[in-house]
């Protein structure tokens, strides 16, 4: 899979969204999609994601969509995680799903990649919102897809769950096109290889620095980084429209 | 006071109070045993008739039961075709709410009038009642799959069928809860009435019979076999329930 490319303009029933857009996704690199709540960037992910609503781009997604289903998973907020099933049915729901027969060995192999090792026959409620997300993040890998769709995976767990949660996620979707969308300055800094600031006029590249990632929240280049994004998001006032 | 708390404790105290009741108002007001006997009268009767009651309440649970399994049965394979199918939905559907506006006890008479006075026309009589109820929470309970699992499901290329089993089916066992507990109360009520349009077996067979012969006390023992027969499927009923909350809440 090459560069995931999505051009246009963003429509949301008949207004626009987001205009103007020209954004390109690379293979086996963090692209992050950055922008204040309700600025559109749910509506892209589902957009990506092959997912139903009510947007419609005027514009180009990869030769119109066709080459991406299949090769998209997802992980959002909300975990979607079945409160009737226990880690592993969560982790291979996807096989069962499409009829196929499920690798329970990989699953538990996943399981105890993303640090449940022995919580494996739990159910959803008896597990923490972390570790939640430690299943999302399994289940996404269960699913080996090209593209990987982040939707603000980590933005419902504690500060310092949300650090380890990246770490890991970094380390594990190492290699994958992975698109991040979040609203945290420090998360897009942290993870990506090259990040968007998403405003209804359009996107526009930020600058990064120039260390690998998951980037130490220590440094003083990331620090940096984050002052400056925060300031230049304070400077751009409050969305007001909805979306 | 801690022996109070006891749940078969309370139960009997509760009865023996509702007994006693009883007994006060049958001194209290000299009504004629013929009217209203009191629980001493019905208790001997209970006593006498047994092997009667038996018989008759044999034949009531059976068609109880052999309706309650096939109404359920026929309404869970209704809900489940309705949520595969939108052809089905939309020569169904607008059925199924006219349907449930007609009175369906007020169909006994004509089904006494198909089926005869035997077994069949009370089985059908449940199977219709619980039918309805049974049908249209299931099939609620299928088509509110919260939206994050069917995205869940379009992403990972669900077949309708596994989506119906795998996501759908698990989600609307509550609501299918509901319609059972519905049909559990209803289906009791159900086969009275058929036994009462026609029939020559059954509880309500005997009651009608017994209070054409002034045996009051006999009609009395009667309903109380009855509702001990509705108890004792509400209390299966709730233990199946609660059997299945804890696996699921596990």
């Amino acid at each position: 899979m090459s560069t995931l490319r999505l051009s246009g303009d963003l429509w949301m029933g008949d207004a626009p969204l987001i205009r103007n857009l020209a954004l390109e996704f690379p293979a086996a690199r963090w692209s992050c999609l950055l922008g204040r709540s309700g600025v559109g960037k749910s509506t892209l992910a589902r957009l990506i994601a092959g997912l139903p609503g009510p947007y419609r781009l005027e514009g180009e997604l990869a030769g119109n969509g066709r080459a991406l289903a299949g090769h998209v998973a997802m992980m959002a907020q909300d975990a979607q995680l079945l409160p009737w099933a226990d880690c592993v049915q969560n982790v291979t729901i996807g096989a069962r799903l499409r009829g196929a027969r499920p690798d329970l060995a990989r699953a538990r192999a996943l399981l105890a990649q993303v640090g449940l090792a022995g919580l494996e026959g739990r159910r959803p409620a008896a597990l923490s919102g972390g570790q939640r997300q430690r299943v999302a993040l399994a289940r996404v890998l269960m699913e080996d897809c090209p593209i990987v769709v982040l939707d603000e995976p980590f933005s419902a767990l504690d500060t310092v769950t949300r650090l380890a949660m990246q770490d890991l996620a970094a380390k594990l979707l190492q290699g994958r096109c992975v698109i991040l969308i979040t609203h945290d300055p420090l998360e897009a800094i942290r993870l990506s290889d090259h990040a968007y600031l998403l405003g209804p006029l359009g996107a526009e590249s930020l600058a990064l620095p120039a260390s690998p990632t998951p980037r130490d929240f220590t440094a003083p280049e990331t620090l940096a980084a984050q002052a400056q994004l925060l300031a230049r998001l304070h400077s751009l006032g409050p969305v007001l429209c909805a979306g | 006071m801690r022996w109070l708390n006891t749940p078969i404790l309370r139960a009997l105290l509760a009865l023996g109070f509702a007994l006693g009741v009883w007994q006060v108002v049958v001194w209290a007001s000299g009504v004629p045993h013929f009217i209203l006997p009191g629980p001493g009268r019905v208790g001997a009767s209970l006593w006498a008739n047994a092997p009667l009651l038996w018989e008759h309440a044999r034949f009531t649970a059976v068609n109880l039961g052999i309706g309650l399994v096939a109404g359920v049965a026929l309404g869970v394979a209704t809900a489940l075709n309705l949520a595969l199918s939108p052809g089905a939905r939309l020569l169904l559907r607008p059925m199924l709410i006219f349907a449930q506006a007609v009175p369906v006890f007020a169909l006994a008479p004509i089904l006494t009038l198909w089926l005869g006075y035997g077994a069949a026309s009370k089985i059908v009589i449940v199977m219709l009642v619980i039918y309805f109820p049974v049908t249209s929470a299931f099939f609620d309970g299928l088509m509110r799959l919260p939206a994050p699992l069917a995205d869940l499901a379009q992403m990972m290329r669900a077949t309708p069928l596994r989506r119906l089993f795998l996501l759908q089916l698990p989600n609307a066992l509550p609501a299918l809860a509901s319609g059972l507990r519905l049909a559990v109360v209803y289906a009791p009520f159900a086969v009275v009435i058929g036994e009462w349009v026609g029939s020559s077996r059954g509880l309500g067979y005997l009651m009608l019979m017994a209070n054409g012969r002034g045996q009051t006390d006999l009609m009395f023992a009667a309903l109380l076999v009855l509702a001990a027969q509705s108890l004792i499927l509400f209390a299966l009923f709730e233990a199946l329930a609660r059997g299945r909350t804890e696996q699921a809440g596990r």
